[in-house]
């Protein structure tokens, strides 16, 4: 069996968020346990547990912690990116209202782990109710003295800090979203150095997503082995997968990695008028697309770069065939042009240059040549910036044009809007199961 | 308008917070968004004030975040999710229905002051789509009747109750949350979990699969609303 109740285990007990409700599973003893244990051996384990990142790229996680100079006499920090922005991705925030303790009780031994003082979580500002359950949490942790001076007496101290950014899906890009909590426009450095070695206030710093760091205190009860009964060599764990697109039963799924798209898709109650997706991006709108024919394929970050996608944020989007591709495609687009946050021209000037191509596309006034120009375009964009927005903002057009090179051949003489209802794609639509 | 002295009082405790001042400037400007309903110049020359920047410095950051508003907001702001997703599943016909509700266009405010209107981008509630946000709580799975109805019962003075939250309660109470100066007491609004989250659950109980957490199990009387297998 692939589903994995462990981060989602008991959200259905009214007072999960609540230190009571964390508390009566086991929460907030692993703490302890964490001082016992000692930091070298928590970076230890939480190498041995395989555990890779879980904000899109994969990196990881004790690897990552394992970069941070030790005895430098420079103050650590650690910083969790909870600024969820990607188109498709929506299982952070869903963790954040529902097991916010999982997050505190990650910090708290993250930053006993990586010998830091200070711990700051960035979530992104369009959430109150999250910033709500998040901050209740922490108050809590601090009243029961998981947080401040002398934790349980180890001599340990740790600040936290819930940090609320503005309305930026920059700043999810972890330089971006160092320099935007330093008070600063979202802008990304040039790496190296990397935050490891100079972060926060040029300090080392550990820059970590929610659903990674949640993992954490399930690794110290458990132990690393136990992590990796689930998954592959390269994929160990479980992982939150938030379904959404045009099937049944949308939602957040806790699974094995390795699941298969069919799978999920299965536990989703299939697509709403039967049948199979037209097409589906595994990670988020930053990865190219897959079709029906890649439904098979075990969800880990090697099958999906195998198959020339990435696992990205590991959140499903799934469209049927009442969807244009074209018009699928334009508003992504139109989503990293407004995004890009104008440092490199690459991404400044090309994100507008494409955008722009795509709506002629969409109105059914492109041209054959115009293809073969977006494509060089997302060439001349690919690899060109100094974050990974330019290359995202070149990545779904090349894979739709690879599987649906008909669709914008027909885009050159039919809008998008007449070869496919609008109303037809839309959960209003008869049929439709809400 | 002028700063009270209680917020600039405000926005030095929200300076004191960091280990280097600055940091606080992003909630600050969210503090300065609830007591003046944008991001004023008093706003602005308040935050250099108790940073030591300048105020180029400051307004150069608020500008950059959509977040900050440059002009005095409406009392709601009303936001559809218009992404992709979303759009495709109905939120473009909620974006139609809602500007037509309230007279206005993207960033513009009603004519009778009521809403503050923006079509946003992805809210990390895919799996609701399509989703419009009252003072950024969640409306999830609106349709286009149901967006017009809110905004109806907003006009009316009615209270109106997000799908994941507490009752909406205007752009400027829902400013001063996100500047987490204070606690506004509604933490335990809303569903723990919607039926949306529930899914691994779902799924898990029609499949006889028991929680993988490790931990210890709860003694049932503690539990509530556990869905039926």
């Amino acid at each position: 069996m692939t589903l994995t109740p462990v981060l989602t285990a008991h959200w259905d007990e009214a007072d999960s968020h609540t230190i009571g409700g964390y508390r009566r599973h086991g929460g907030y003893e692993q703490v302890a346990r964490g001082f016992e244990l000692g930091p070298d051996a928590l970076i230890q384990m939480v190498k041995d547990s395989g555990l890779r990142g879980r904000g899109g790229a994969g990196f990881p996680t004790g690897m990552k912690w394992g970069f941070v100079p030790q005895g430098d006499g420079k103050p650590h920090y650690l910083v969790v990116n909870a600024d969820e922005s990607e188109p498709g991705a929506c299982k952070d925030i869903p963790l954040m209202l529902a097991n916010p303790h999982a997050l505190v009780e990650g910090c708290i031994l993250t930053s006993y782990a990586i010998r830091a003082n200070w711990a700051f979580i960035y979530v992104r500002g369009e959430v109150p109710h999250v910033h709500r359950r998040l901050r209740a949490a922490v108050r809590e942790a601090y009243a029961a003295g998981y947080l401040g001076r002398n934790i349980m007496g180890s001599g340990f101290d740790l600040e936290l800090v819930v940090h609320a950014g503005a309305g930026a899906y920059i700043c999810g890009e972890e330089t971006a979203l160092l320099d935007s909590l330093e008070g600063r426009r979202g802008q990304p450095r040039l790496k190296p150095p990397f935050p490891a070695v100079a972060g926060l206030y040029a300090s080392p710093t550990v820059v970590n997503n929610v659903e990674t760091i949640a993992n954490v205190p399930y690794i110290v009860r458990n132990g690393a082995e136990w992590l990796t009964q689930w998954g592959t060599e390269k994929s160990p764990g479980f992982k939150l997968m938030s379904v959404s697109g045009h099937v049944r039963r949308p939602g957040v799924y806790e699974v094995a990695l390795g699941t298969t798209m069919r799978q999920l898709l299965e536990y989703a109650g299939g697509m709403r008028h039967g049948g199979e997706p037209k097409f589906w991006l595994p990670g988020g709108s930053s990865v190219p697309m897959l079709t029906a024919e890649h439904l098979d394929l075990p969800l880990t970050y090697e099958d999906m770069a195998a198959a020339g996608t990435m696992l990205g944020t590991a959140t499903p989007m799934v469209f049927d065939d009442t969807v244009s591709v074209v018009k699928a495609i334009t508003r992504w687009l139109d989503f990293y042009k407004h995004e890009s946050c104008g440092k490199c021209t690459p991404c400044r000037e090309g994100t507008g240059w494409i955008a722009g191509t795509l709506h002629r596309f969409e109105a059914g006034q492109g041209t054959e040549a115009e293809l073969g120009m977006l494509e060089e375009l997302c060439a001349q964009i690919m690899g060109r910036s100094f974050c990974a927005l330019g290359d995202a903002a070149a990545t779904p057009f090349p894979a739709a044009l690879t599987h649906f090179r008909s669709e914008w051949l027909a885009a050159t003489h039919t809008p998008a809007d007449q070869a496919f209802d609008p109303v037809a794609a839309t959960v209003l639509a008869a049929g439709a199961t809400r | 308008m002028s700063i009270s002295e209680q917020a600039r009082a405000e926005l030095a405790e929200l300076a004191g917070r960091y280990p280097v001042a600055r940091s606080a400037l992003l909630p600050m400007l969210h503090l300065v968004q609830s007591e003046e309903g944008y991001v004023s110049p008093e706003g602005i020359a308040a935050c250099a004030e108790t940073l030591g920047l300048s105020t180029a410095e400051v307004a150069a950051v608020s500008t950059f975040y959509t977040m900050y508003k440059r002009r005095p907001a409406g009392k709601h702001h009303v936001g559809v999710c218009t992404n992709t997703l979303c759009a495709l599943l109905g939120g473009d016909a909620v974006w139609e229905a809602v500007r037509e509700r309230a007279g206005a266009d993207h960033d513009e405010v009603s004519p009778d002051g009521l809403f503050d209107l923006e079509r946003i981008e992805c809210q990390a509630a895919c799996t609701h789509a399509p989703v419009m946000t009252v003072d950024w709580e969640f409306f999830d799975r609106t349709t286009p009747a149901q967006a017009v109805e809110v905004l109806d019962r907003l006009a009316a003075g009615e209270e109106v109750r997000s799908t994941r939250g507490p009752v909406v309660r205007g752009f400027r109470a829902a400013e001063r949350t996100i500047s987490g100066i204070d606690d506004d007491g509604l933490a335990g609004d809303g569903p723990n979990a919607d039926d949306l989250m529930l899914a691994t659950l779902h799924a898990a109980a029609e499949r006889g699969v028991g929680p993988a957490d490790g931990g210890p199990a709860a003694p049932s009387a503690a539990v509530e609303g556990r869905p039926q297998a």
